[in-house]
């Protein structure tokens, strides 16, 4: 028996939102006298020690190119065989987009009561399983219970720190059978934002609306963002008038953030955007309206002139990164 | 080409949140109910350009009780052809895939479309495991989708960019932001949408792998430090020494 854990490169790296998974399992694990188990699917040359430093005891490696790691079908066929063979009944995901696409189809496939975007560690109570997400975008939490034996869970990101302080474990290399892999789905073209750093796993965000203006304004945006090591975002009219990527659109329709620190100017905070970004753990509002609603929703508000405190925030910056050297 | 369209109810998203019975349930008092934004909005609306210019029919189906159907006429109103409600309360996804997965069975549709997410439990998983219980491909938060005879070409959000995937039928999807325009039903549509047929039929036994037990609100933040314009500067020492995020 051990719960599994799916997990994931980018950038030559173990993504950290699997690395909170990972930590998420092992939790699980300790409370039930089980073990985690890490999946991984063509690593490549990445080193897979942080798996075990995790938490995970057991590190299975899917070296397989044949493998189209674009279909959810064929990675819940893969996911539920490995389930099968090492006994399986929880398998923990982190919510990022693959997980949209492959968790709910493996639960369906092992019958398992799914919880996606689970915020806390499970309430465990001799046969009971409950554990919280969030609903109404934000607004409230829910207690899920799950009925099932078998369970599958996936990990808002950001919700939980990570730790590395275990040992790593050597990885094993685990075969799939190859009529498991049979796709009827052809990847025409791969385009990947290069460089940025990824909106869901930031944990520094700096975000601009209506209030800048135009796109020609976003130069001290995106300095504010540089100096801190922050990625940018933006609202929803900013990205529909295509003064900023459709990929940075945060709220109710755009994605869902939670970073540490949420920076947002010239936005009015409207209850659709806040609903992408009130999980966040400290909001900055800086407008120029002191009536503006999103002063209700922030730790730290500054009333004033995003062409005048925008660039005193950089300088600030700057001074204090260089306090730190 | 036959289009099947998901579609769910959901609060207006500017109704106030609040729970009865001991907080275990949702209080609808003085909520207004509409067709869940990414189901209409885009679901729907490219499912209806599909039809228009390529021939074909667009059903929808949705799994709720007699309140649902004010929400299934509007998706007549826009131009669904006909609609399935099954009459069952969609307390756990697994029990709503397995009822749409079993009428779709019988449907041989070429397409199948959710939306992103319901925007009041926000599961997004609905399409997956109806894409697994009809052992059909499955593309998530698609943004673009276009057919030329019976291959489907799919853009789609993955983490760090885009991908562009071709399928061939049958498929499922669900439907993010950038696949369609709104649509405004017209005064024809909405007449017309009184005599489209609306088959209602009952449940089948499927099991209900999870349950909501309570809710909580949210709490919202309880003072915002205002910290003045001049003094912008200070706001960094702040992050620094009191909210320990920098
Ligand atoms: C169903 C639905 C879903 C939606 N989903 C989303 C979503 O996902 N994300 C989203 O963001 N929106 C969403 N919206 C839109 C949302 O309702 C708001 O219209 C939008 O968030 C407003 O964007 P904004 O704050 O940039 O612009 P505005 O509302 O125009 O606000 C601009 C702000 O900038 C301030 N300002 C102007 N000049 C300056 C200056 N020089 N210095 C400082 N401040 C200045 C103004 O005081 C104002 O508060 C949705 C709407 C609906 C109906
Ligand atoms: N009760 C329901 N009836 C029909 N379709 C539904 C129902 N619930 C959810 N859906 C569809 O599934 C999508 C995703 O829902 P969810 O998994 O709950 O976030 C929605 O956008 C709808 O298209």
């Amino acid at each position: 028996m051990s719960i599994l854990v799916y997990t994931e490169v980018s950038k030559g790296k173990i993504k950290k939102a699997s690395l909170e998974a990972v930590n998420y399992a092992a939790h699980i694990a300790s409370k039930t006298g089980t073990s985690a188990t890490a999946i991984i699917i063509n690593a490549g040359e990445t080193s897979l020690d942080d798996l075990g430093k995790a938490g995970a005891s057991k590190v299975l490696h899917i070296n397989n190119s044949a493998i189209n790691t674009s279909d959810s079908q064929v990675l819940t066929r893969i996911l539920n065989h490995v389930a099968d063979t090492e006994g399986a009944q929880m398998v923990i995901f982190s919510n990022d987009l693959t997980a949209k696409a492959v968790a709910p189809r493996l639960a369906a496939r092992m019958k398992a009561g799914f919880v996606p975007g689970a915020v806390d560690y499970p309430n465990i109570d001799g046969g009971s399983f409950s554990v919280n997400k969030n609903v109404f975008s934000g607004k409230a939490v829910a207690t899920y219970q799950v009925n099932s034996a078998k369970k599958v869970i996936s990990l808002l990101p950001n919700s939980f720190q990570v730790t590395t302080d275990g040992a790593a474990v050597a990885a094993a290399s685990f075969d799939v059978p190859a009529d498991l892999l049979v796709s009827r789905i052809k990847v025409k073209e791969v385009k990947r934002e290069s460089n940025e750093l990824s909106l869901p796993e930031a944990e520094l965000v700096v975000s601009a609306g209506r209030g800048m203006k135009g796109p020609e304004n976003w130069g001290m945006i995106e300095d504010l963002a540089k100096q801190l090591g922050a990625a940018t975002a933006c609202s929803r009219p900013v990205s529909d008038i295509g003064w900023r990527p459709h990929h940075e659109h945060v709220g109710q329709t755009g994605i869902a953030i939670r970073p540490n620190l949420y920076i947002a100017v010239g936005i009015s905070g409207a209850i659709q955007h806040l609903a992408g970004v009130n999980g966040s753990k400290t909001i900055v509002v800086i407008n120029k309206d002191p009536e503006a609603p999103f002063f209700k929703a922030a730790d730290y508000g500054i009333v004033g002139d995003a062409f005048e405190v925008v660039p005193k925030l950089i300088e600030a910056v700057k001074k204090f990164k260089a306090s730190q050297n | 080409m036959k289009i099947l369209v998901c579609i769910s109810k959901a609060p207006d998203t500017t109704a106030k949140i609040a729970f009865k019975d001991n907080n275990t349930a949702f209080d609808e008092n003085n909520v207004q109910y509409i067709v869940n934004p990414y189901d209409e909005w885009y679901a729907l609306v490219r499912a209806l350009e599909l039809k228009e210019t390529l021939g074909g029919t667009v059903t929808t189906i949705s799994v709720g009780g007699a309140d649902m159907e004010a929400i299934i006429r509007k998706a007549f109103a826009i131009g669904a052809d006909d609609g399935v409600r099954i009459d069952g309360e969609p307390t756990d996804t697994y029990f709503v895939a397995a009822q749409i997965a079993a009428y779709a069975k019988q449907g041989a549709f070429d397409i199948i479309l959710a939306g992103k997410e319901t925007i009041n439990y926000n599961g997004s998983s609905l399409g997956g495991m109806l894409a697994e219980l009809l052992d059909m491909p499955y593309i998530s938060m698609a943004t673009k989708l276009d057919v030329a005879g019976s291959t489907a070409t799919v853009e789609c959000d993955i983490d760090g960019g885009t991908e562009v995937i071709e399928c061939d039928f049958p498929l499922v999807l669900s439907a993010a932001k950038g696949m369609a325009e709104v649509r405004i039903p017209n005064m024809r549509g909405i007449m017309a949408a009184r005599t489209k047929v609306l088959n209602v039929i009952p449940v089948i036994a499927a099991d209900k792998l999870t349950e909501v037990k309570s809710y909580t609100l949210s709490q919202g933040r309880t003072t915002c430090k205002m910290i003045d314009a001049e003094n912008a500067a200070s706001l960094i020492e702040m992050l620094h020494n009191e909210a320990k995020v920098i």
